[in-house]
């Protein structure tokens, strides 16, 4: 127990010896510090930016919905193979005609359901006019879900607005706010490229994701947009929802069986569509950031071990500066164990406090992109934790021969040492 | 009275550049308690050396140390590091403060490393300041102090441990004479109050202070005599 006392009492000492001379070489340990600082910033500021992109991506895919997935021409997220590119290109588009043989033979699914997006600016009402591109959403009656909102107003698409493609819309709450700044909107006639649409609903405001409004579009019945939209790239998008987690594997076997006999792909040819589930995305979102977080990290090791030989080289020049005060702490009765700890102290506190100044600014910067982003921001305290663990690591590792040659310096030679 | 420190047969030899250098070459020595005692000799004869080997801060080639019953020759580093703390109080000519720290800091380091407590540490080294006479200084860095003020707070790092013996090498060689009539006061001072303390110096007047003085030469010791003590007289 008085040993353990001892202990503590001799750390503490250590401890204020080694802040004392960090206040005396503030230029020096300020430097030092930098070093360390820059590079626990690079890792924390990278592992924020990551773990913020993460939870907006994940945020977004939920617009999917758990037990979808859905049938696209092209993959989500193109990956250039040689020559892959072109053979999606020359793939036949999903028409609308191939959207109604799939919902009228697929036995399984819960829903079948389609849809589409373009631009377009030519919208108005009365003298009212759109300034920028709105985008136009073709979607059947499960419209809310394929934006995934909900009504604020007025009512959704029937099956009849889709079979009978009738003249609706709903609209995104910013289309509202320019065309009817002081109107009620419902069942008023918006123009969208001379044609009038009758407007039935209102959706929710959703704010922006990744800086863009999610809110400035108009949708239009499915079989109501091939007829006026439709260009030669025109490819839908096909959704299936299944019953169940249980059916899902069984409803996509079902839906990939039937695009092939629909698209009339021959036996033993791979397919001319991709099929995309969540978990597809989030497994290629992994992969790409984890690219990213392998990168970031070797670099980060490269600026770590930078940094410590940065703290090596400051405690020895720190030691050999001070070889006459070691020499004047030995003769009155300081033992190699009091200079070992007192200018390890000084190293471990070095990188410490240069971590803690680069996980606080990695934050602040991951953060950053948070915000420019318009996203949640995080704070990855797993990561913070082990930049701190390994900044202890380098405090010691870098830190124990300069603090293992000042404790081995002979006291005699040293104090003659001017 | 009992012997506080005994040589026999003491010799340090070093090595340089396959030549022996004879620093020591058999030094016999008995100090009693209170004794003041003078190391003299012309430079090369051996007193730094001596004065190493009693400070412990140097282990002898040859020979049996004896300090308060301790064997000294046979200590390693960490022992030797803890005699010194406890039992030896080091004044040096060039004074050698922590330039950085406040002379209180200066006085608390060797209580750091005996252990004490800080409320302790501070208490005892705010003493040893008043009882050198530095009570409005204490807060002040060497390079704010005059050299007789930096003496004398070394002389109070000397003292705050209760040393047994102190050991005081030029004490007066970087001062001005009235600065170092001042130091000689204060370390006679001290042995009348019971400390025992060792002069290394060349100047005879200073050596005077003491009651016995001992004369080195190529490492042995020429003369060990009775002097005709001065004391210091009040100016």
């Amino acid at each position: 127990m008085a040993q353990f006392s001892q202990l503590k009492s001799s750390i503490r000492e250590s401890f204020r010896m080694a802040i004392e001379s960090i206040r005396q070489n503030k230029l020096r340990s300020l430097l030092t510090l930098l070093g360390i600082s820059i590079g626990v910033f690079s890792v924390i500021g990278v592992m924020t930016a990551i773990r913020t992109l993460e939870s907006s991506v994940t945020s977004q895919l939920d617009i999917l919905g758990t037990n979808t997935f859905t049938i696209n021409k092209s993959p989500a997220i193109q990956v250039h193979g040689p020559g892959g590119n072109k053979k999606i290109r020359k793939r036949k588009n999903i028409t609308y005609a191939h959207y109604e043989e799939m919902k009228r033979r697929a036995t399984l699914p819960l829903r079948v359901s389609v849809f589409d997006e373009t631009g377009e600016r030519n919208i108005r009402y009365k003298d009212k006019t759109l300034k920028k591109s709105a985008q136009i959403f073709g979607s059947d009656e499960w419209a809310l879900r394929s934006l995934n909102t909900y009504l604020a107003d007025g009512r959704n698409f029937t099956t009849d607005d889709i079979r009978y493609a009738r003249n609706v819309t709903i609209l995104g709450p910013d289309i509202v706010d320019i065309l009817f700044p002081f109107e009620d909107p419902i069942g008023k006639s918006v123009k969208i490229k001379g044609i009038d649409y009758t407007v039935i609903g209102v959706t929710e405001r959703k704010g922006q994701a990744f800086g863009q409004s999610q809110d400035y579009f108009l949708s239009i019945p499915i079989s109501l947009y091939v007829q006026r939209f439709k260009s030669k790239w025109t490819s839908l998008g096909i959704t299936f929802e299944a019953q169940s987690t249980e059916m899902y594997d069984k409803t996509m076997d079902e839906a990939i069986g039937l695009m092939r006999l629909v698209r009339k792909v021959p036996v033993g040819e791979e397919n001319d569509f991709e099929v995309i589930s969540n978990e597809e995305l989030l497994n290629t979102f992994a992969g790409f950031t984890g690219g990213i977080k392998l990168f970031a990290g070797s670099v980060s090791v490269i600026a770590l071990l930078v940094a410590g030989i940065g703290i090596m080289n400051i405690m020895l020049v720190s030691v050999t500066e001070r070889i006459k005060e070691i020499g004047i702490r030995k003769a009155i009765g300081a033992t190699k164990r009091d200079i070992l700890s007192q200018f390890l102290m000084e190293a471990i506190f070095l990188s410490q406090f240069g971590g803690v100044v680069g996980v606080i600014l990695g934050v602040a910067g991951g953060n950053l992109v948070a915000v420019l982003l318009k996203v949640p921001a995080v704070i990855p305290m797993d990561w913070a934790f082990y930049g701190m663990a390994v900044c202890s690591f380098i405090g010691i590792g870098f830190g124990i021969y300069p603090a293992y040659r000042a404790a081995n310096l002979d006291p005699i030679e040293s104090l003659r040492f001017e | 009275m009992p012997d506080l420190i005994s040589l026999d047969k003491i010799k340090r030899h070093y090595d340089v550049g396959g030549e022996i250098v004879r620093a020591l070459d058999g030094v016999d020595l008995t100090i009693k308690q209170n004794e003041y005692i003078s190391i003299m000799g012309p430079s090369g004869s051996g007193k730094s050396t001596l004065m190493n080997m009693i400070g412990c801060l140097d282990s002898p080639s040859e020979g049996i140390y004896e300090f308060e019953g301790e064997l000294v020759h046979e200590m390693d580093d960490n022992q030797l590091a803890s005699i010194r703390n406890r039992k030896i109080g080091f004044v040096f000519q060039t004074f050698n403060l922590l330039p950085k720290a406040t002379a209180l800091r200066n006085v608390e380091v060797p209580l750091i490393y005996a252990n004490m407590s800080r409320r302790d540490r501070i208490q005892k080294a705010e003493k040893a300041l008043i009882a050198v006479g530095l009570k409005e200084r204490m807060h002040h860095k060497p390079n704010e102090l005059s050299g007789g003020q930096r003496q004398r707070v070394a002389i109070a790092r000397a003292l705050v441990n209760d040393p047994s013996i102190i050991l005081a090498d030029e004490p007066t060689g970087n001062l001005d004479s009235k600065s170092g009539v001042e130091i000689m006061k204060i370390l006679d001072t001290l042995h009348d109050s019971g400390n025992t303390i060792i002069l290394v110096t060349h100047e005879e007047y200073i050596a005077n202070h003491a009651d016995r003085s001992i004369h080195l030469f190529d490492g042995k010791i020429k003369e060990d005599r009775k002097t005709n003590k001065v004391k210091s007289v009040d100016q």
